[in-house]
């Protein structure tokens, strides 16, 4: 690395340069080309040209837009999955809002039957009731005029038994009895 | 010469520039530099081109290497450590696409050369220091005392730490270096095997086949290579960068 054949090379090079290819290190014996301190030089400029022309072309250009591809891709994949979540969202709402007018109508039903059930129910008590009042009416009615009829025909019976009595005992006695008489002796037969 | 293993390392000059007695050539090494950085660069801004909402295949690969390099790197340094992305993704990229176009052959490797991968090293370990000093000031040499050791054994622990930390740029320029040498050189042998044996005839070509297979089998290993090589240098530097965001551990 340090006295090679190669850095005396260096001096009668370009007398070989004319020849546009210097092979001749290797042909010479004992030169290891890596270890070459004349072409050293030479390698550290070209690596530092090139290596540094690499180094901006890939931080100004190429990376920005490598990293710009995958930040899209992933913030696409984000927006997808967040869409994807709402879309989810809005679907369970909407299975939630179904069951719920589900519900609601089954409860409306039972409410509407109970009503209709309880309406029924009422009239019919109300038309069983009304019969039942004019049932009873009519039985006092009648109550009430078989009792005038009965009172009637009791004032009758007595003045019937009265007549009779009286008659009977004109004809067995002969004799005319006043009313009053007869009366109270068929009351007191009564 | 054809057979020569380390004929593949050769720097050539295409274009000789000298400035102040250094040679500062442009030479297939810088060629195959601009090539990485072409080939890198052109993928990653062409696949994307589109910003597709939808990735397609090749923008799915270039979306795949930023977010496998943003996760190693948060995973190491934290959100804090994110500032530093651009870095460490940069030279995920250089490192992976020098080591993968070194595959193909006839080409060269750029990162099979010691002083390219310890001057990308430098850089990081600068990178820690500078920003270390910048974020922690003198907080920063804590690094160097880890919390709840025994009084006496201090100054051992850290002369322990800091030449572990000097030893980092050692290590992690060597570790690519080695293993993209040793691979190439490897391969080269064992495909060098296959062209010698077939001269002896027959006999040689029946021969040729284990070496073929090698060959085959070391080529599918050094893609791995190529990409693990790539990984540990990124992980390293992730978790380096990590001791100067947080330097207390």
């Amino acid at each position: 690395m340090f006295v090679t054949p190669g850095y005396a090379q260096e001096h009668n090079a370009p007398a070989l340069d004319e020849a546009h290819t210097v092979e001749d290190a290797g042909h010479g014996g004992g030169s290891f080309p890596p270890f070459d301190a004349s072409t050293f030089p030479s390698q550290i400029l070209w690596l530092a040209i090139t290596f540094g022309l690499f180094y901006l072309f890939l931080k100004k250009a190429v990376l920005p837009r490598i990293g710009g591809i995958l930040e899209v891709r992933h913030d696409r994949i984000q927006q997808d999955l967040d869409q994807a979540g709402r879309l989810k969202e809005e679907a369970d709402a909407a299975v939630a809002a179904y069951e719920q007018e589900l519900a609601d109508a089954r409860t409306k039903a039972n409410a509407i039957g109970q009503e209709a059930r309880d309406g029924a129910k009422a009239s019919a008590e109300a038309a069983r009731k009304k019969v039942e009042a004019s049932l009873d009416k009519k039985l006092g009615d009648a109550e009430a005029h078989i009792t005038s009829i009965k009172a009637a025909a009791m004032k009758e019976v007595g003045t019937i038994a009265e007549d009779t009595a009286g008659a009977i005992v004109q004809e067995l006695v002969g004799g005319k009895l006043d009313k009053a008489t007869v009366a109270a002796a068929v009351k007191a037969v009564r | 010469m054809a057979n020569d293993p380390i004929h593949q390392f050769q720097i050539s000059k295409w274009v000789p520039i000298e400035i102040g007695g250094l040679d500062f050539s442009f030479t297939n090494a810088s060629a195959f530099m601009v090539a990485t950085v072409a080939a890198a660069g052109a993928f990653l801004f062409l696949t994307t081109s589109s910003r597709g909402l939808v990735p397609g295949r090749l923008q799915s690969v270039s979306e795949m290497s930023y977010e496998f390099v943003a996760s190693m790197l948060r995973d190491a340094a934290g959100s804090q450590g994110m500032k530093f992305f651009p870095f460490v993704f940069s030279l995920f990229m250089f490192v992976l696409v020098a080591n993968l176009l070194g595959l193909f052959p006839y080409f060269f490797t750029v990162t099979s050369h010691i002083i390219v991968t310890f001057a990308l090293a430098l850089l990081v370990i600068g990178t820690v220091i500078v920003y270390g000093f910048m974020k922690n000031g003198i907080g920063f040499l804590k690094l160097f005392v880890p919390s709840g050791v025994p009084g006496i054994l201090i100054p051992l622990v850290v002369l322990i730490e800091v030449i572990s930390f000097l030893s980092r740029p050692i290590s992690l320029s060597v570790r690519l270096f080695a293993n993209m040498l040793a691979g190439h050189i490897t391969l080269k042998v064992f495909a060098g095997f296959v062209t010698s044996l077939s001269a002896f005839g027959f006999v040689g070509v029946a021969g040729s086949i284990l070496p073929l297979a090698m060959t085959v089998a070391i080529t599918g290993l050094e893609f791995l290579v190529a990409f693990l090589q790539a990984y540990v240098f990124a992980v390293l530097t992730c978790m380096y960068l990590n001791d100067a965001i947080h330097p207390g551990h």
